[in-house]
């Protein structure tokens, strides 16, 4: 049973989503995804501990030896990755029946269930693989599937946002695939471990770069790099918000993980940052995403849409450490990943809070919302302090080891740019929190009452994690740190 | 010369991938939108075939008297890329009829200006 559970941590929501359908009963549905949501963390949460204590878990679908066969290969990395996916997979769902409720048609929620958990198995599944073509496959799979869920968002304004996420996504998607399909043609090989062993190739780099710029322009479209970030705020906006929370939560940070994975474990640190200094232009990029998408956060007045472009400039940080490409930057960069989804999920699902008993989440409506619906805007608020970068939260953890890789490099520049755009930062939560605490109260915020238990338990679950992980940095930033080290070593 | 007239498939490749990402671009009707990104997507079938091709090469069945085969791994690895492009293209359409039933419209133009 042990040795099974890699198979287990994809089969298991891969086999509930038809099974979803079948059921139709909207309460059972919800009931039996939830208990497949938390199953597939449970896994998860093994597999992490088995991987932290004994090394890197290989397993050969179908007993066939890879490089022939497809190879599920889980280090510290996937692991940890597989780890918050699910648990914040897990967790959304559970705050999803009530929030739903007037989002999604009753008729219709038994069909969510079934998307969710699909996606749920594409994303786990990009995790978890060692095969470049399954990553492709998976990667539709978990897009194709976060398409539909975009696309039940109660306002027509949804449709157009997936619509054009769609085409966004096929684009990064076929390049990806032809970036895929040239190192085939180089390496005869689809397996990374295999392909990391035959690179690099003397005689072939040309093919090998136009695969390095397609894979790269593919991922970035993917993970929403500015300027390839256009499809993302209407998607998360316009969204139901249980699937802007997911969403946000889960679906950029695996295409960031894809980005390590492509370029520390494949093609290798000598090969993307010293020939081919990757770094220099991903760093520009970076902080250019960071302090643009903060500053148009600024000045959003749908609040969904300003946290959308909040994690495009979260994306730039996580970029920002993967280009430094040392152990303290790459470091950074994980346990951001990490930090990142708890925080945004968090924050999205307080927005569902607000989103249940307003109606509406443009900021004037949400005028004196700290008096009638206090806890939510609590969560709100810590949430808010953790994108900062307060310290005792998450946030502060992430910019600690940002500005500590900064440091180390001697880059004073760009460790003064990380402290000015949490200034950015600063500026659009401080807007959220002076409307909801100093303002007369709106009209439909003196209605609005305390959002149910059923939602706000799992909201908070999520917030006191930011601060947890804030207080306690061992499963997090050690868990990265290993990772981070293993990515710089090559395949462990 | 010869690399030029003996790499056709790539040109062929190349020119259904750029006619095909053109139209994507440049658009705005929605439905030659999903068009486009068809077009763009089998020029990827036909590179990964092309990639299997092995010059005097058979199918790849064994038989007695044939050495050489083609690889038959790049086309097995397309028909899933094939079904993936299936799937895309009728979720697009599917989300075209939902647009055009809140909108009255396909036209990516008096989409965005409804929406003002």
């Amino acid at each position: 049973m042990e040795s099974q559970l890699p198979p287990l941590q994809i089969v298991i929501p891969l086999v509930a989503a038809p099974i979803c359908v079948l059921l139709r009963n909207r309460v059972v549905t919800l009931g039996f995804a939830i208990a497949v949501c938390w199953a597939t963390f449970g896994v998860s949460v093994a597999l992490l501990d088995r991987v932290l204590a004994s090394g890197a878990i290989v397993y050969e679908m179908g007993g066939w030896a890879a490089p022939w066969g497809i190879e599920y290969r889980i280090d510290a990395l996937n692991a940890f990755v597989l780890l918050f996916v699910s648990g914040i997979g897990a967790i959304v769902l559970t705050f999803a029946p009530r929030s739903m409720g007037d989002e999604i048609p009753a008729s219709r929620q038994y069909l969510f269930c079934a998307v969710y958990l699909l996606c749920l198995t594409g994303l786990l599944g990009i995790a978890i693989t060692g095969d470049l073509f399954n990553v492709f496959v998976f990667l539709e799979v978990s897009a194709l599937s976060s398409y539909a869920l975009i696309a039940m968002g109660g306002r027509r304004k949804a449709l157009p946002a997936a619509f054009q996420y769609l085409v966004m996504g096929t684009i990064g998607a076929t390049f990806i695939l032809i970036g895929i399909g040239l190192m085939y043609m180089m390496t005869g090989t689809l397996n990374m471990e295999d392909m990391a062993a035959r690179l690099p190739i003397d005689g072939g780099v040309r093919t090998t770069l136009v695969a390095v710029a397609f894979l790269t322009v593919g991922i970035a479209l993917k993970m929403a790099l500015f300027p390839l970030h256009g499809w993302l705020p209407n998607a998360y906006a316009y969204a139901p918000s249980v699937v802007t929370a997911f969403l946000a939560a889960t679906a950029t940070k695996v295409s960031v993980y894809i980005l390590l994975r492509f370029m520390f474990s494949v093609f290798g640190i000598e090969f993307a940052f010293e020939d081919l200094a990757l770094g220099r232009a991903l760093l520009p990029l970076a902080l250019l995403g960071i302090f643009v998408a903060s500053i148009v956060a600024i000045f959003q007045t749908n609040i969904k849409r300003m946290l959308a472009y909040s994690s495009v400039a979260q994306i730039g940080y996580m970029v920002l450490g993967i280009s430094f490409a040392t152990a303290t930057g790459l470091t950074a960069g994980i346990v951001h990943l990490f930090n990142h989804a708890l925080i945004k999920g968090g924050l999205f699902m307080a927005m569902g809070c607000v989103m249940l008993r307003l109606r509406s989440v443009d900021i004037e409506d949400m005028a004196g919302l700290g008096r009638t619906m206090p806890w939510t805007m609590a969560a709100w608020v810590v949430g808010g302090l953790g994108l900062i970068g307060v310290p005792a939260t998450a946030g502060f953890i992430s910019k600690w080891y940002f500005i500590q890789a900064a440091l180390e490099q001697g880059w004073i520049i760009v460790a003064v740019l990380v402290l000015m755009s949490s200034l950015l930062a600063v500026a659009y939560v401080w807007r959220v929190v002076e409307t909801a605490y100093f303002r007369e109260p709106s009209e439909r915020a003196r209605e609005a009452s305390e959002a149910p238990l059923s939602m706000l338990i799992p909201t908070w679950a999520l917030i006191g994690a930011t601060v947890f992980f804030g207080l306690f940095t061992t499963r997090s930033a050690g868990v990265a740190r290993q990772a981070a080290e293993a990515l710089l070593g090559g395949l462990p | 010369m010869a690399d030029v007239l003996g790499l056709y498939n790539y040109w062929v490749v190349i020119f259904l991938m750029m006619t095909g990402f053109y139209i994507v671009i440049s658009r705005r009707n929605l439905i030659k939108k999903v068009i486009g990104l068809s077009i763009f997507q089998t020029s990827v079938f036909l590179l990964y075939i092309t990639i299997g091709k092995v010059r005097g090469g058979t199918a790849p069945i064994v038989a007695d008297g044939f050495e050489v085969y083609s690889n038959p791994l790049p086309s097995v690895l397309i028909l899933t890329a094939i079904v993936v492009g299936v799937a895309t293209a009728s979720v697009a359409l599917a989300l075209v009829v939902r647009i055009r039933e809140a909108y009255e419209t396909i036209e990516e133009d008096e989409i965005f200006e409804q929406d003002r």
